[in-house]
Parts: C-alpha cells; structure tokens; sequence
C-alpha cells in the first residue's frame, strides 16, 4: 500500500514537473542556414551551431536619422517591405502591423522596421507624411529609406523577395513580416497580408520575449 | 361579365406591379452581388472590408453624406482615379487613388454594393446612370 502510495507521488511529480519544463521551454525555432563550427576547448571538441544572422546595413528612417544594424542591437523587431503608392498588398500589410505596433509600442526593446523598395519616390519627407497619417509617432516604427541594391541586397537576408517591377509599373513584392531576435537571427515569417498569422506573430513576440537569452539586460 | 372583367383587370395590373418590382428588386440583388465581387477583387485591400479605410491615408466609404453629394462624380473617380483634396468624414485625404480599370458595369455594380453598404443607402446605381455620369466627368 505505502509502495504504491510513493509511487503515486513520484509518477505525478515527474507529469508536473514535465509540464512546467515544457512551459518554462517554450522556444520559437531558428530559421535560415546553419553551420557548424568544431572548436577545440581544453583539449575537448566542442561543435557550436552557427545560424544565419542579418548583416550589417545602414538606412535613413522617417526623421532622417542614420540608422544601422548597431541602432537594432538588444532589440527585437520585425521587417518588411512595402512602398507609399503600393495600391495593392501594402495598406492590408499595415493595416495588420498597427495592433503589432500598439502592442509594443511602450516596449523599449522592440522595434518595427519598414523598408521602402521605391526610394525614388519616397524620400524623407514622404515616409514622414505616411507615418504621420498612419498615426505612427516615436522611436518605435521606423520607415526606412535606402539605396535600392542595398534593400534588395538585405531583403534576401530576410529570405524574401523583391523581384521588381512589373510591365504596368506596379511593384512585386511578397508581404512578409520577418521576427529577428537580439542575435539577429531569423525566428518567424508570417503573411503580412493574413490577420490571423499577425495575431499568431504577436502572441510568438511574447513568447520570444520570455526566452532566457531575449530578456532585458 | 363586367365586374369578372374588372376583376380580372385588377388581378392583371397588381400581378404587373408586383412583377415589375420583382423585377427592381431582382435587378438590385444581381447589381449588388456582383459588385460585392468586384468590391473584394478592386476596391477592399485598401478600403477594407467593412469600408473602413486606413487612418488618416485611406478614406472610409462610410460617410453618406459625402456619397451623396458627390454622387454623379463617384463614377468619375472609379474610372480616372482621384487626386484632389477630399474632405471625408470632417477629414481631409491628399493621397492619390488610382484609376480602377473597371469597365461600366462593374462600377455600376461596385458603386451598387457600396452606396448600399457601410451604413449607405442609395439604391441600385444603373450602367445607364453610370454611363450618363461618365459623360459628364471634367
């Protein structure tokens, strides 16, 4: 009776205590390519995973402020690509990234950036028009401008394409939101376009927040 | 003999009547349904589904008063887009819509659904109205 009393004990012990590893776990994957590197530590072999990170870039935001890969150091943040006259998939993109924006826009460690692929069109002066009446204030949200083969260059990064224009004008672009964690790794790609998978990426936001290596410093 | 003939006459001219609203209301469903289609297709990545815009860079199709006033001239719009200044619902919009690419039955039908949608009600919006407006656009 006492034997199958502890073992009663121990079995919901070890059922709890995987659950609250499981919640205490919970990770978002990695994406992009991987290598690995085998460094000898000690006289040990020790193989380290090397993800895909984005390289270093330097753009100009809405204000007309410099801003490079250093200004996103110990943020979390979100990219995407769109342009002022899009008429098709772009006010659908941001209609969806205002309640991303709203959710964290009080979150000194996140950022939202947005990088115009017509930087001949929209200057300073218009993507400072376009955040104004997006209702886009602050530090939070930057609308990036760029030299284009440096856009389309970092796009790739972003695993997402840009494959120009089309005969009647218009722009191609697919309507990715791309989450980069504070190592500049890939860790989600969603639909822009799909309310739902924006609601899946914020709820994925504060999953990634909660990771041991994403908390605040 | 006279009163089954004037009985008959009367049946005649209700069953017309009824028929030719019928008709109106039928002509209304098919304007409205295929514009709810073109609606989806041309006008909603912008305006939204329930015509409700974006902020302050897309107008909403929720103002009637503005529909109203402007009623010869939303066919305008449709058909060679739209630059100037508007003032819709005590906002103003500057941003430029383009030219819809619509032939007149399908502004006629979009302009059906819309007019009738978002808290508007206008009714049916005809080709031939439609076509009567464009001829009179600037």
């Amino acid at each position: 009776m006492k034997k199958l009393f502890y073992a009663a004990v121990l079995s919901f012990l070890s059922l709890t205590s995987c659950k609250f590893n499981n919640a205490e776990t919970a990770k978002l994957p990695i994406y992009g390519n991987k290598q690995t590197e085998t460094k000898t530590v000690n006289g040990k072999q020790v193989t380290d995973t090397i993800y895909q990170t984005i390289p270093a870039f330097k753009f100009v935001n809405q204000y007309g402020d410099t801003i490079t890969d250093k200004s996103l150091d110990g943020k979390i943040y979100v990219a995407d690509f769109f342009f002022t006259s899009c008429p098709n998939i772009c006010p659908v993109m941001h209609r969806n990234m205002l309640p991303v924006y709203n959710e964290f826009k009080n979150n000194a460690d996140f950022r939202i950036i947005s990088h115009t692929i017509d930087p001949k069109y929209d200057t300073v002066p218009v993507l400072k028009k376009y955040a104004d009446k997006l209702g886009v204030t602050g530090n939070t949200w930057w609308f990036l401008l760029g030299d284009k083969d440096q856009t389309y260059g970092i796009a790739k990064n972003y695993l997402v394409s840009v494959p120009g224009r089309t005969p009647d004008g218009q722009y191609v672009h697919d309507g990715y939101f791309i989450l980069i964690d504070k190592q500049k790794r890939i860790r989600g790609t969603y639909l822009g376009t799909d309310e739902k998978e924006v609601e899946k990426m914020i709820t994925d936001i504060k999953t990634l927040m909660a990771e041991p290596d994403q908390k605040s410093s | 003999m006279k009163i089954k003939l004037i009985g008959a006459i009367c049946i005649l001219v209700i069953v017309t009547i009824i028929s030719c609203q019928d008709n109106g209301q039928i002509e209304y469903n098919r304007y409205f349904s295929s514009g709810n289609a073109v609606y989806q297709e041309h006008c909603q990545n912008c305006h939204g589904v329930k015509g409700e815009g974006l902020q302050g860079l897309i107008p909403p199709l929720t103002d009637s008063v503005f529909m109203k006033k402007n009623g010869q001239r939303l066919a305008c719009f449709l058909n060679s887009g739209l630059k100037e200044k508007i003032t819709v619902g005590g906002k103003e919009f500057e941003g430029e819509m383009p030219a819809s690419g619509l032939s007149p039955v399908e502004i006629a039908e979009v302009l059906t659904y819309v007019t009738n949608s978002f808290g508007n009600n206008q009714g049916t919006v005809t080709v031939e109205k439609v076509n009567a407006d464009l001829a009179k656009c600037n």
